[in-house]
């Protein structure tokens, strides 16, 4: 054999880490758990979004969380300070959670008394959105102080969720923030996608949230039915 | 800096399609990556001569080719490159526009010996 030869490939660069992720997808439908990955950069809200979330929901859904930071058990402790299974993922520098980390943080949880898992992913707005982890919803957290024009500075991570939260609307009128153009940018990247704008602090548009992720849950269920026994 | 994991990912890649080819090395990797697909070349590039090192792929060479976003205006169907402050349609000037391009993110072919 001599020379050089050239070999077609064509194959995804994260091709692992996607195959990893539908084992992790199929791993919860098999136990019947609904899984979202939220994304955000750091002080968007997305630990403030969840504590709502459990609080509002925690009486009709069983709800777990994942929870990715660079270091410390902050956030995990705060979603067990609501009585829910909470596991952390130490991160050690890495800027987002990839499958093989939530593939290492399951059998933490016991799946099978789960019905709703919510991962929080590294605070960044960058990096997470190449890493699929199997959930089966992705969620991004925008803020109204983060500015107006994110869409067009951050196009990727816009790309291929299926819910934008813009959360902290209660300090709209400081900030200059035009939802339209910012919606406008988030859409033509992602046409269909939800829009959700929501003050963790009011309560304002929470609803909205809610009933949009209840939805969700409720067609996952009936189309992927619980295994009995 | 996720262009670590990536570029890890790349060569486990890179090495399974020649050992299935029986190369005694690799010494070009052709990449397609997409506007829309957060990557930087140099990072994956100072990243590659350290994961490649001591495998049949060290000194390869990477090869970028880049795919620029592209939007599509739902009026009058003109595709337009991605970027600016606004998302308008150059010919109607509308703003109904969606992207339909740019999301590559894939190894298309390898060079052996």
């Amino acid at each position: 054999m001599t020379g050089v030869r050239q070999v077609s490939v064509v194959e995804d660069i994260l091709s692992a880490n996607d195959q990893l992720a539908a084992a992790n997808r199929e791993r919860f439908d098999a136990s019947g758990v609904f899984a979202i990955n939220v994304m955000a950069s750091p002080g968007a809200g997305k630990t403030s979004l969840i504590e709502r979330t459990i609080q509002a929901l925690g009486e009709e859904l069983r709800i777990g969380a994942v929870d990715g930071d660079i270091a410390s058990t902050v956030d995990a402790d705060r979603f067990a300070a609501l009585n829910v299974p909470a596991v952390q993922i130490n991160t050690g520098g890495a800027c987002h959670l990839d499958a093989v980390m939530l593939q290492g943080a399951l059998p933490q949880l016991d799946l099978g008394e789960i019905d709703l898992l919510i991962i929080e992913n590294v605070g960044n707005l960058v990096c997470p959105a190449a890493f699929d982890l199997g959930a089966h919803r992705s969620v991004l957290i925008a803020s109204v102080p983060e500015g107006d024009d994110k869409p067009y500075k951050y196009p990727p991570m816009y790309r291929g969720v299926h819910a934008l939260v813009l959360n902290k609307i209660d300090v709209l009128a400081a900030f200059d923030f035009d939802i339209d153009y910012f919606r406008r940018g988030a859409e033509a990247l992602n046409p269909g996608l939800a829009f959700l704008p929501v003050s963790c602090k009011t309560g304002e548009g929470l609803d909205g949230w809610l009933t949009w992720l209840r939805g969700e849950v409720a067609a996952n269920v009936s189309g992927n039915p619980r295994p009995r026994g | 800096m996720h262009e670590l994991s990536i570029t890890q990912s790349l060569l486990d890649v890179a090495l399974r399609h020649a050992e299935k080819a029986e190369a005694q090395r690799i010494t070009r990797l052709n990449l397609v990556i997409g506007e829309l697909a957060s990557i930087v070349d140099e990072s994956v590039q100072f990243c590659w001569d350290l994961v490649s090192k001591g495998t049949m792929a060290e000194g390869a060479e990477l090869s970028f080719e880049r795919v620029p976003g592209r939007l599509r205006c739902t009026g009058c169907g003109r595709e337009f490159a991605l970027g600016g402050r606004e998302y308008v349609c150059p010919d109607c000037g509308q703003r109904q526009v969606v992207a339909v391009g740019g999301d590559d993110f894939r190894l298309e072919s390898i060079e052996i010996e």
